[in-house]
This record gives C-alpha cells, structure tokens and sequence, in this order.
C-alpha cells in the first residue's frame, strides 16, 4: 500500500488561514490501511483545523466526508455531491488523489494533509516499512523476493558492499543490511550459487530518470 | 480575576462507581469540583480523539480520562489505548500551541477511593493556573 503521514498542523492551517468552507476529505483506500487518512482522522483534523483557526480569531466552516478512492476518475465526481459547499478541499489522501483532484477540478482549491512516504506494509500494529520503490523492473526474482531497491540505502545491484557489518547497514545500526538478507535467504532456498553472477548495468529509465511514466492496457481501453 | 475552568471528565464506569453512591451527593461531600462535568463511558478504550476534541471545540479549559490502571483494566487494554489517545491529543495541543497539560490521563483503581476526587482536584487546579483556553 502506500503509506503516508499528516503534515504539520501549523503547515495545514496555513494553507487554509484564509479559507472560510473548508472540505477535509478521506480516502477509503491505502490512507485508510496506514490510519493516516481515512474517515477517523479526517474527522480529528476537521476538528483540528476548526480549534487551530479559532485559536488565530478566524472562523471557517470545516466540514469532512469521504471517497471510496480518490485515484479513480469515477470517485472523483462524487466530488459533486458539496457543490457550493466548500471553496477548499483538504485532501487526507496520498498525493496521487491530491493531483487526480487537482487534474478533474481544475477550478477548485486543493490542498495536500499528508506527506506521502513509501509503498511500503505494515510491520506491526502501527509500523510500516518500505519494500518497493516502484522502479519498474523487478528484480524480485533474482534476491529471493527482497529488494535491492527499495530496501538497500544504495539501491545496489550486486551486493553487500563494504558498508554491510552484522548484518546491519551503514547508514543506520538499526537498519537490516538487505544484501546480508538475501544472501541468507539464497542460502536457506538453497539458490546462493545464483549470487556469483553479476548483475549488469541498470536501465534506470523504466523508474523515475525516464520521466512521469504512463502505462496503457489496451485489453482494457474502451 | 477569578476563573472557573470548564472542565470536562470522561471516565470508566468501573472507575467511577463512586459517582453513584448515596445517589451522587458523595462526591459533592467530598468535595468534587461542581465544575467538572463528567462523562461516564462503557470503557475508556472506546473513547476516539474526536470525542475529546469535541469538548474543546465546545469550550473545555481542560479535558481528562480516568480509566482503569494500566495493567488492571476490565477490559484488558481498554485504559492503554485511552492513553494513547489523549497523548495523541496532548500532540495536537502542542502543535497548536496551546498548553499540553489542559489534556490528561489518570488510571486509577475500581470503585471507592479517594484518588478519584484527588485526581479532580489536581486537574481543577491545573487549569485554573493555565488561566481559560485559548480556542
């Protein structure tokens, strides 16, 4: 899923200080999943805008409410159901539900609640972690199902480098090095002689160095 | 200038039996701030942030729950996650900034004790130095 966190309360009332019907709507989907922007905390930040506006000596209708999805084109029209109501919405959405709003309303104020971190699941009640980058050219197949990735500070190809002590990474002692991961897991399935190869230099261009990327199923175009 | 915070008691009904006797006029006896009103939930655990929020917005200088002690609760982790959420309202508090104490957790033990009035009397003064809310 994709996980996310809400902004600064002081960022998010700036943004909407001179706002007078405010919309602070939910996304039923992933933000819902990582309890970062679904119905229950759209509603604490309704509450919160309002307290927050009242402490400055403005006052504003804050309302909430919430979409199935706010990536999908035919949630987005449901939109219209607050007509009239609001002249900003807050969206408590990922960014791609900020920038779908923005892309079908473009008349409409939006404004993001939520900083929008990782793909990434939940470790344990209340931990997420990340475990893909969405590159666009997997390479599970090869690392026994970890990521290089995602999941390596370097994003390395052929690992471990030198960087790798205990097991854990360079950067952080609390960090798992993913290296010293898959080669334990190559091991386990019995596959670590597929580690001796090298991987060859990457095309990054599938990922973000190719620019905003695009993907067309013609199977499903109508 | 003198000032009487409106403060407002969510608590667990186990906790706060003693609200009951001799039809309520005990805890008056034993003087009870009046100006705390009191909320008694099913258990503290299912207390949302928006509830406490809500009695600010509605004009609360201070907010508290009593629930269960931590390792004790009737509902096993009931007063924990209440904990949780009024420290995640304490967060917000400060975000605004605005004075984290105005929001408070107490756990204390079932039935007759006098913590219970202890717990009142200590938020009551609490807020009355912080001086009214800000919202």
């Amino acid at each position: 899923m994709i996980v996310a966190e809400r902004k600064p309360l002081a960022e998010i009332i700036e943004m909407v200080q001179d706002c007078k019907k405010i919309l602070v709507l939910a996304c039923r989907g992933c933000v819902t999943v990582c309890s970062a922007g679904g119905e229950r905390e759209a509603e604490i930040l309704a509450s919160l805008i309002r307290l927050g506006l009242k402490k400055a000596g403005k006052s504003a209708e804050v309302f909430d409410a919430s979409l199935v999805r706010q990536c999908d084109k035919e949630y987005i029209d449901a939109i219209d159901q607050f007509k009239g109501q609001y002249d900003a919405i807050v969206s408590t959405a990922c960014g791609v539900g900020v920038n779908f709003i923005a892309n079908l309303r473009p008349k409409d104020n939006v404004f993001p609640a939520l900083n929008t971190t990782f793909f990434g699941g939940s470790a344990e009640q209340g931990i997420w972690t990340e475990q893909c980058a969405g590159c666009g050219d997997c390479v599970l197949h090869l690392t026994g199902g970890l990521c290089p990735v995602a999941r390596c500070a370097k994003s390395l190809m052929n690992g471990p480098c030198g960087g790798s002590v205990n097991g854990r990474c360079e950067i952080n002692s609390e960090v798992d090095c993913v290296w010293q991961m898959i080669y334990d897991r190559m091991g386990c399935l019995q596959r670590q002689e597929e580690m001796t190869a090298s991987a060859p230099i990457r095309d990054w261009s599938t990922s973000r160095h190719g620019g905003p990327r695009k993907q067309v199923r013609e199977d499903l175009t109508v | 200038m003198s000032f009487t915070p409106d403060i407002r008691l969510f608590s667990c009904h186990y906790t706060s039996q003693q609200s009951c006797a001799d039809e309520g006029h005990e805890l008056q006896q034993l003087n009870f701030p009046e100006n705390i009103k009191m909320t008694r939930v099913v258990c503290t655990g299912k207390l949302e942030e928006t509830t406490l929020l809500k009695a600010f917005e509605d004009g609360a200088d201070g907010v508290y729950v009593v629930g269960c002690p931590a390792d004790g609760c009737h509902n096993v982790k009931g007063s924990q996650r209440a904990a949780k959420r009024v420290e995640a309202v304490r967060s917000a508090l400060g975000e605004l900034g605005v004075e984290k104490e105005r929001a408070k957790m107490f756990f204390l033990p079932r039935g007759l004790h006098p913590e219970f009035v202890g717990a009142a009397q200590e938020m009551n003064k609490l807020v009355t130095e912080l001086g009214p809310s800000p919202f």
